[in-house]
């Protein structure tokens, strides 16, 4: 089973990620992890957290553009050093459209990336021996 | 300064009454025996030709509205049969079927006599040389300036619209004195001749501008900017295109053709007629067309009329400068658009209509359109590439839809400002008092 990550849709607008941050302050969800791809106008906020349904639903409360996207995240072995070893797991077959760190912390380093086919994927890494985080 | 056509401009009220009277006892006459639309309509009121004696019987007639015109798409109003029509013209519908115009070539005569007059009142003449930077093609702005100029006998520059800098250069190269295009095009002109440091080389002595609305204070503050005489035209491609109106040296109102063009003024509710300087609807008749003649077409456009003889000495009724649509029509560069037609486009998207604003400013002098697009559930993607393919989906839909280039702006849910629960489509920023 994959990871949910949280999507979220923001305006280049001031106190946005502040009102976002209010949610989850209010409803004790805790931020693992997250990434901000950014256009001129608009970003687009990812992010693991310790309840993606409960955090979705609230922030559509309060009218924020959220959903839940299935990503693959693994521990890296090796460190950052084997980060070549996940790609070639995987890129020979699919394309990696986005890559973020999960994790810093000693042997347990580890990223989340999204990919098309996600399932096929996780399998095929566990096969060659790769720790899937859910 | 000279007037083009004495005769007709300048006759006396009783004069022009019984020119109208007959003209109109005509065309009433030519529509009923021709046009199926007009008889049926005369018919379900009771009404032959016969009852209508003269101008006074003007409000017993049926009007003519922008949705009749796309019923009848694309012939259907023609008086004549379609091997007596030379041109073609159309402008952009609320639904995306545009509506239809056939002139014949004594429409186009019409029309070019009617031009003429305007460019005579803006003291231009036949040792003018003159750029018409109107859009060439179906709208009727760039075909309709060419043949006024060329009627008048001066020299017409065809530049139609885009390459602001060449046009700049051939005015200075061929010493142009004359120039026509829409005001906000005009203002584009004037910054980017100031950019290039060539106003002294620039010898242009007057601009006719229309085909959307501006302000007495752009006027003159363009007028100042480039030492010029700046002129306001009005015309509308459903009764002919531009050249049914133009304003005189004085400025006090645009004088309209009323040889042409039968004018009156109704409340666009009660649809009573108003008096002198009491502002409503404009409805126009035509008095002398033989394509598509119509009768009391409502224009949507909110003006008031005056009867005063001009200082200039012309006897023709003049309409005040326009105080905005009685519809929810815009005008952006020239161009009619209807926020239907933003909605029509968003909804050959996905079936679903998301919640849109359409934003209207002028930006140093050009009218920008930004549509606001909110992103909800529907529409959501955690990529940015995919939501700019779908900013470039939308901007696409609308362009088809409505012919100007548009930018589309995704924003958060309910991000739209609302009043009443329901969201505020427009917001035009612009002023035109």
């Amino acid at each position: 089973m994959a990871l949910k990550q949280l999507s979220v849709f923001l305006e280049n607008r001031e106190g946005r990620l502040e009102d976002l941050f209010q949610v989850f302050e209010a409803n004790n969800i805790e931020i693992h992890s997250f990434s901000l791809a950014e256009s001129s106008e608009y970003g687009i906020l990812r992010l693991i957290v310790s309840n993606p349904e409960i955090a979705k639903e609230e922030l559509r409360a309060v009218d924020f553009s959220a959903s839940l996207t299935d990503v693959v995240a693994v521990r890296l072995p090796g460190g950052f050093d084997s980060l070549k070893s996940v790609t070639d797991a995987v890129t020979s077959e699919y394309n990696i459209e986005y890559m973020y760190v999960l994790s810093t912390e000693k042997d347990k380093q580890a990223i989340v990336f999204k990919i098309k086919n996600v399932e096929e994927v996780e399998k095929s890494l566990e096969e060659k021996g790769f720790t899937l985080i859910h | 300064m000279e007037i083009w056509n004495e005769a007709k401009e300048c006759m006396s009220r009783d004069q022009m009454t019984q020119l109208q009277s007959a003209r109109l006892k005509k065309v009433v006459s030519n529509v009923y025996h021709n046009v199926k639309f007009y008889r049926q309509k005369m018919q379900e009121m009771g009404l032959e030709p016969g009852d209508i004696k003269g101008i006074e019987d003007l409000n017993k007639l049926p009007f003519t509205t922008k949705a009749d015109l796309r019923d009848n798409y694309p012939f259907g109003l023609f008086a004549v049969p379609k091997t007596e029509i030379v041109r073609i013209h159309a402008s952009s519908g609320t639904t995306g079927k545009p509506t239809v115009v056939g002139y014949t070539r004594k429409d186009l005569d019409t029309w070019s006599e009617c031009v003429a007059r305007c460019l005579t009142m803006a003291g231009l003449g036949k040792d003018d040389i003159i750029q018409v930077a109107y859009g060439y093609g179906l709208f009727t702005g760039g075909l309709g300036a060419h043949y006024g100029v060329e009627n008048l006998g001066a020299t017409v520059v065809p530049m139609s619209t885009g390459n602001t800098k060449k046009l700049i250069n051939m005015m200075i190269d061929f010493e142009v004195t004359g120039l026509m295009c829409t005001p906000s095009y005009l203002m584009h002109i004037a910054e980017v001749i100031e950019e290039m440091g060539v106003k002294d080389q620039i010898k242009l002595k007057s601009t006719i501008n229309g085909a959307e609305p501006w302000t007495e204070a752009m006027r003159v503050q363009i007028e100042e900017r480039l030492n010029i005489k700046a002129f306001d035209i009005y015309g509308l491609s459903e009764l002919m295109g531009p050249g049914v109106a133009n304003d005189c040296e004085f400025h006090k109102g645009m004088h309209i053709f009323e040889d042409y063009f039968l004018p009156e003024i109704i409340d666009p509710n009660s649809k009573d007629t108003l008096a002198d300087d009491v502002t409503g609807e404009l409805v126009l008749t035509n008095l002398n067309k033989e394509g598509m003649p119509l009768l009391r077409y409502r224009t949507r456009d909110l003006t008031s009329i005056s009867h005063d003889v001009c200082d200039c000495g012309r006897t023709t009724a003049r309409l005040s400068r326009f105080k905005g649509r009685s519809d929810d029509m815009l005008i952006i560069r020239g161009v009619n658009v209807f926020p239907s037609q933003i909605e029509t486009a968003l909804l050959s998207l996905d079936e679903t209509t998301p919640n849109y604003q359409i934003i209207v400013d002028r930006v140093g002098s050009l009218d920008n359109l930004t549509v606001k697009v909110e992103v909800d559930e529907k529409f959501f993607s955690d990529e940015i590439r995919e939501l700019e393919k779908l900013e470039k989906k939308i901007a696409y839909a609308i362009q088809q839809m409505i012919g100007l280039a548009t930018k589309v702006k995704l924003v958060e849910p309910r991000s739209i400002e609302r009043s009443e629960g329901k969201a505020k489509r427009v917001i035009d920023n612009r002023k035109f008092d």
